[in-house]
């Protein structure tokens, strides 16, 4: 194994991995704010892809393009699914909630294996095969396409809670609960709106991952516990650490991948699961742990 | 010798020292009162005795063995029953039942356990609500649910943490009777903390008054509550 | 059985007479779907020994049905070991990865969800690792021998006969499994469990070792889990790890408990009963439809059924999170109030 071989799997994983990030930016965004383990990530990001290749079939659009449509119809999804569901079992114990989104998660994914069969199915583009060199590294356009769209979505989430009236009051809510509802905000309503972007971030990372997997439902469940493994690397709740745990995971598979067998990979994201689960107790863990 | 000796205990939370230096005694049979403004240590103070917290120095004896920094169930088989200031009742568990879970750690059938539990219940004026579910319970009613899980490990030592707050002064009188009568009966020794100073002043032969994380003073209730030291950690400067 | 009612009595007495006699009166279909049901009866009892006592949440008990059922397999098809001598390493090899999950899931103190996360990457990478495993078949599968003679009669030690013997023989670990976790729940360890369950730290301050008592239950749950892998492996005699050890195998076995009533005792066994036949009629249906050209040919029945299924926990989480067992007993007044209790 030589050393280009090594640079170009670290290119490539950063690159996936900003993807992985922003996905994982949904389910910290949710889990920070409404302090919800949503288990249904996977199945959103899942429902995206399809969104994205019913999209290119139909109008021949680019998943790049197809983001904000992908983006707004799981903003309404996470949305409904806040104002109708999860609110109402807010009483409930933890273990219970996460029960409630694993149904739905069920739910989801067989809806997609009825809809669209298990096989997996992918887009044609006509720069799908397009590289970029740089002397030795070489970089698909695919993957450099969909970083940049995943870093634009992901930044321009950032400034929405930096700046935005709205986004502050959400910032509010997360850190103060009861102070947020003294000072008469819309606790539920932004609890809705936090849920609605938490997932406008899944279904537009699913739109763009698009471009470098094929879709088929099973691999929702693999997506959940990816973000997980990005999450709680990168510390639950914080945005930055989304991005820097995605790069993070995004590189260490792809290097597992040069390393070991192909289909091994997947067994590497479970192990490092389990290491990431017994070394940060705290910041995820803190709250739930005894 | 004490049923409970601490000496030199100390504590912190990211630097902020929140039990610095504590030392005191309990004697046998007796009950001390460990009062102080809010934010004093005295909840801290009660889980380092009571192996909730890990103490950072100190050592802390009972009946002269040391149970410095034991696990919070070792400490309990050494002998210390306690409370919570903020209850934790077994929610989903009956009254009853959860005596009962206490009562097992001395007893080793169920069936035993809950007659002795029924009878703790009994003795603290619950024997009615026994069936009931420990969530369905008054706040005064899960105070006193708490002394009956402790009382039911039969321990040498009971750590009460306000256990007679929000009561009405009857209902006050009524446990600071249950507790003498306790004493007087099975020679157990207490340590209490508490802001009801009717209790306070009625039970205890001993108070140890904290403030800041430290032993400001200490003595009979009458004559802490004549130190100067004390009455301006409560009233402020100035007020003496 | 003091806490029923004379009609509650009556009931289950009737219900345990139709266990006994179905074998009799039915189909071969019917045996056979009554057979799933007191599968997941008993692995839902397994299962909520955990999270309904003691308060453990486990997505990954396909894991242990998986090592129970490969162990034994292997031991028969490569040892010629009879599953009655099997039963005893599948149970032992179960045990000791439930020793393991436990083990580090309580020393590094990882609570609540995030144990649920540990039981299902465990689960997955041991999934992942058998596919990889020549010597247990990996993807290709492990097949045990069954040859037609041997579909007939009894021979236990052997766990070959007919599907009737079959049916007994899971009737009595799911009635087995039902005994058990009724006599531990109702002595020191279940009240133990519950109080761990409601609240660690008070349990600890009245002298319980939680970190010994969590343990217990996941040994037992993983063990019992074992057992069912062997029934699993000799029932169905061909062994896929995608489909032994599938997460979604790990969720299946969750349903019956939530949807009879977490930490009940009838529960798990009320749910199965509910869930299964309602999806196998459920099957049924879209099959019906499928012929009949109300629906498309190439719609996945399975999907539909776990659509259901999903659809059942939601409502369910929802609507009764005490599950339906504790809504019907007391509706038909088949359990005594507290207060009237011996």
């Amino acid at each position: 194994m030589d050393t280009v071989t090594i640079i170009n799997a670290l290119v490539s994983g950063l690159l996936t991995g900003l993807v992985y990030g922003l996905s994982a930016l949904g389910l910290s965004v949710i889990f920070g704010v409404i302090r919800i383990v949503n288990f249904a990530h996977g199945e959103l990001m899942v429902l995206g892809m399809f969104m994205a290749l019913l999209l290119f079939r139909w109008f021949g659009l680019d998943p790049l393009m197809a983001v904000p449509i992908g983006a707004a119809v799981l903003f309404a999804i996470g949305y409904a699914l806040q104002h109708f569901v999860v609110r109402r079992v807010s009483y409930l114990p933890d273990h219970m909630q996460f029960l409630l989104l694993a149904g739905i998660a069920i739910m989801l994914v067989s809806g997609c294996l009825v809809i669209f069969g298990p096989d997996a199915q992918g887009v044609q583009l006509d720069y799908a095969l397009d590289s970029f060199a740089i002397g030795n590294l070489i970089i698909d356009k695919v993957r450099l396409y969909a970083a940049i769209a995943a870093v634009a979505v992901a930044s321009a989430l950032l400034a929405f809670f930096k700046y935005s009236s709205t986004g502050r009051a959400i910032r509010a809510c997360a850190d103060n609960y009861l102070g947020a509802k003294v000072v008469g905000l819309n606790v539920d309503r932004l609890y809705a709106l936090t849920f609605g972007i938490g997932a406008a971030c899944i279904g537009a990372a699913g739109c763009i991952i698009l471009l470098l997997v094929q879709v088929h439902p099973y691999l929702a469940p693999a997506y959940t516990l990816l973000a997980f493994v990005v999450v709680i690397v990168g510390g639950m709740g914080s945005l930055f650490g989304a991005l820097l745990g995605g790069m993070l995971i995004g590189v260490s598979e792809e290097l597992a991948s040069v390393v070991l067998q192909p289909s091994m990979k997947t067994a590497f994201s479970f192990a490092l699961l389990i290491v990431v689960l017994l070394l940060r107790p705290q910041g995820l863990l803190g709250r739930v742990a005894r | 010798m004490a049923m409970l000796d601490v000496q030199g205990l100390s504590k912190s939370f990211r630097g902020l020292r929140a039990v610095s230096d504590v030392t005191f005694a309990v004697p046998e049979k007796g009950i001390v009162a460990l009062i102080g403004p809010n934010g004093a240590g005295k909840t801290t103070c009660f889980n380092l005795i009571a192996g909730a917290l890990a103490p950072d120095a100190g050592s802390v004896r009972l009946a002269g063995a040391d149970i410095t920094g034991r696990r919070a169930d070792k400490v309990c088989d050494a002998g210390i029953g306690r409370t919570f200031q903020l209850v934790k009742p077994f929610q989903d568990l009956t009254v009853l039942e959860n005596v009962t879970v206490g009562a097992l750690h001395k007893h080793d059938g169920v069936a035993a356990a809950k007659r002795d539990a029924a009878r703790i219940l009994e003795m603290l004026e619950l024997g009615d609500k026994r069936h009931m579910h420990a969530a369905n319970l008054t706040l005064p009613d899960r105070k006193r649910l708490e002394v009956a899980r402790a009382l039911a490990t039969q321990p040498k030592l009971l750590l009460l943490d306000e256990v007679m707050a929000g009561l009405r002064p009857t209902e006050t009188d009524r446990i600071v009777a249950v507790l003498q009568r306790l004493r007087a009966e099975t020679g157990i020794t207490i340590l209490l903390i508490e802001h009801v100073m009717r209790a306070v002043m009625a039970l205890s032969d001993h108070v140890i008054v904290l403030h800041h994380g430290e032993k400001i003073s200490e003595g009979t209730p009458e004559k802490v509550t004549k130190d100067p030291a004390v009455l301006e950690c409560y009233l402020g400067e100035g007020a003496v | 059985m003091n806490d029923l009612t004379p009609f509650g009595r009556a009931a289950l007495l009737a219900f345990a007479a139709l266990l006994l006699a179905v074998p009799w009166i039915a189909s071969g279909y019917v045996l056979s779907v009554s057979i799933i049901c007191l599968y997941l009866a008993y692995m839902g009892q397994a299962w909520n020994l955990m999270l309904g006592f003691a308060g453990l949440l486990s997505i990954g008990h396909a894991l242990f049905v998986g090592l129970g059922a490969y162990t034994s397999g292997y031991l028969f098809t490569k040892l010629g070991v009879p599953p009655a001598v099997g039963v005893v390493a599948a149970v032992a090899v179960a045990m000791a990865m439930g020793s393991i999950i436990g083990y580090l899931g309580f020393r590094f103190a990882i609570g609540g969800v995030y144990f649920a996360l540990l039981t299902i990457a465990f689960s997955e990478f041991v999934r992942i690792l058998l596919d990889h495993a020549k010597f247990l078949g990996g993807t290709e599968g492990m097949f045990l021998p069954v040859s037609q003679e041997s579909r007939r009669g009894v021979d236990l030690v052997n766990l070959r006969g007919s599907t009737e013997m079959y049916y007994y023989v899971i009737l009595a670990l799911a009635a087995g499994a039902f005994l058990m976790c009724r006599a531990l729940l109702n002595g020191r360890v279940g009240y133990y469990w519950r109080a761990i369950r409601d609240n660690p730290e008070a349990a600890e301050a009245v002298g319980v070792d939680i970190f010994r008592f969590r343990m217990y239950a996941v040994l037992l749950s993983s063990g019992m889990a074992g057992v069912a892998g062997v029934f699993y492996a000799f029932y169905y005699n061909n062994l896929f790890p995608e489909q032994v050890l599938g997460i979604e195998r790990s969720i299946e076995v969750t349903l019956a408990p939530i949807v009879g009533g977490v930490g009940t005792l009838f529960g798990p066994i009320f749910g199965a009963f509910i869930l299964t036949p309602m999806g196998e009629l459920l099957t049924e249906a879209v099959e019906g439809f499928k012929q009949s050209g109300l629906i498309a040919k190439n719609v996945k029945t399975d999907g539909v059924k776990l659509m259901f299924w999903g659809l059942a926990v939601a409502l369910i989480v929802l609507l009764k999170p005490k599950g339906l067992w504790p809504w019907v007993c007391e509706r038909l007044r088949l359990v005594k109030p507290p207060g009237q209790r011996g």
